[in-house]
């Protein structure tokens, strides 16, 4: 069953429409890529999911309901999550400050320490510099931090923007071989990845995003030798 | 054929950050040239190097056999190479004549308001806006901004136009009317030096591609060869061999 299906999306910024018309459905305990070049619109259809940006038209369902309208808290109390590019923490908080804050949601807070051991033990790092400030982390360990924060809040869906930019393939193995502890306790994931092998790598289920609409979909595996995802990529 | 443009050896760096690496390239009458590249690989700052937005810390650009390196933007636009920019910012409160007699006016000759407003009503037909001509700039469409700035450009008069992402925006059946007035430009005389994203649509027009990835050339040749490079795929899609780490770890 879809937990999150987004019915012909189209959004964009201004004038500028991105999103031509995007569908997609994550099913229930999945881990889903979303690949495509630079300017497909990836962090847009997040974005859009989310409702930081406001859907032009279309249709964006979480476990049945509509929530195209809902404000983006509104969407984290329900459990739909991102953690965003850029990772935006609260740099001058201790790391676990930032994991609290996480924990806001009202149907995160009685789980706090569950979903805390839960992060500890994906991430056992961040236990060890829990009373560290965020700001004075390596990039790789605000990467995991940021994702941990997004589990505080105890998604069931969660969407990771670009979780492997800008960071050393030793840190981007660690943080990849992680993943697979989402799909353990079930949470529905939905990752936007720059490195398209890794992305399929790792996910069951694939969407290519390109000019704002879907151009290749199917089972990661299959995609992984389909030689029109570069295609998609290239343009030839 | 004979050369337009060379750059040779030119780098640009912000403090620690080096966005355009010993660059170097040469670029003939006539031609087409595509400019592509990963987000932040320094496509736009080669432009800015390019037209004297910014002078490179090292490298010489030399256009027309004038080394022009150093040159403020408004003496090589004299000098023939005019641009367009990815965020379009027409004046908004004069018409779409008055936007295009600007570029007449600092273009390449110097003209009077007369002569500007010939050129600028001859540039706006050939880019289909003459309907427009009359409109305020703000009120135009974002597919009717962009080739305002591109008729701004061109009433400059220029020999070289840089173009910075003109299709970004637009609709499949506006990217292909697009295509096909670059292609109209060049038929026109006009050199020209293109970065964009939309891949088939580069890979139709260009008749040699330049990669840039993290401010170096890591490659140039013809749309097949640039699809078929290995470097260009990495570039594109990531390091194959970090999957395959990945998948051996897990097994």
């Amino acid at each position: 069953m879809a937990i999150l299906e987004v019915r012909h999306l189209e959004s964009g910024y201004g004038e500028v429409q991105i999103l031509w018309g995007v569908d997609l459905s994550l099913e229930q305990g999945r881990l889903t890529a979303l690949v495509g070049a630079n300017g497909a619109g990836k962090t847009t259809l997040l974005r859009t999911i989310m409702g930081l940006i406001r859907p032009w038209k279309g249709q964006v369902l979480f476990e049945g309901q509509d929530v195209s309208q809902l404000p983006p808290h509104k969407k984290a109390d329900l459990g739909l999550v991102l953690v965003p590019e850029g990772r935006q923490l609260f740099t001058s908080m201790t790391v676990l400050e930032n994991l609290e804050m996480g924990a806001t949601p009202p149907r995160a807070r009685p789980h706090f320490k569950r979903n805390l051991e839960l992060v500890f033990e994906m991430f056992p790092r961040l236990k060890e510099r829990q009373n560290q400030k965020a700001g004075t982390m390596s990039g790789g360990e605000r990467q995991m931090l940021a994702v941990a924060r997004g589990l505080m809040a105890a998604p069931k869906v969660l969407m990771i923007d670009e979780m492997s930019l800008g960071l050393a393939p030793v840190l981007v193995l660690q943080l990849f071989e992680s993943l697979s502890k989402l799909r353990e306790v079930g949470i529905t994931t939905l990752l936007v990845e720059q490195n398209v092998h890794m992305a399929l790598a790792v996910t069951d289920y694939a969407y290519v995003l390109a000019h704002g609409k879907v151009e290749l979909q199917g089972p990661s595996r299959e995609l992984a030798r389909d030689p029109h995802v570069q295609e998609a990529y290239l343009g030839i | 054929m004979s050369v337009l443009l060379q750059v040779e050896h030119v780098t640009k760096r912000f403090g620690g950050l080096v966005a355009v690496n010993d660059v170097s390239f040469e670029l003939y009458e006539g031609e087409i040239l595509g400019l592509i590249g990963p987000n932040g690989a320094g496509k736009t700052t080669l432009f800015n190097c390019i037209d004297g937005v910014y002078a490179p810390e090292e490298g010489r650009i030399r256009f027309r056999k004038q080394d022009i390196t150093g040159w403020k933007p408004y003496d090589v636009a004299r000098f023939g190479m005019a641009r367009t920019h990815q965020i379009v910012r027409p004046l908004a409160d004069l018409t779409v004549r008055e936007n295009v007699m600007v570029g007449a006016a600092f273009g390449a000759q110097s003209m009077g308001l007369r002569q500007a407003a010939r050129v600028a009503d001859e540039v706006l037909e050939f880019l289909g806006l003459a309907e427009r001509a009359d409109w305020l700039a703000g009120s135009l469409n974002v597919a009717q901004k962009k080739r305002l700035e591109l008729a701004r450009a061109l009433a400059s008069q220029p020999q070289l136009l840089l173009l910075d992402e003109v299709l970004a925006g637009l609709n499949p059946a506006e990217i292909a009317e697009m295509v096909a007035t670059v292609k109209a430009i060049r038929n026109r005389g006009i050199t020209i030096i293109m970065i964009e994203h939309v891949m088939h649509a580069i890979m139709n027009v260009s008749d040699r591609i330049l990669v840039l990835d993290f401010g170096q050339l890591i490659a140039e040749g013809t749309p097949k060869e640039i699809a078929a490079n290995p470097k260009v795929i990495e570039a594109y899609l990531g390091d194959p061999k970090l999957a395959e780490r990945l998948m051996q770890g897990g097994e």
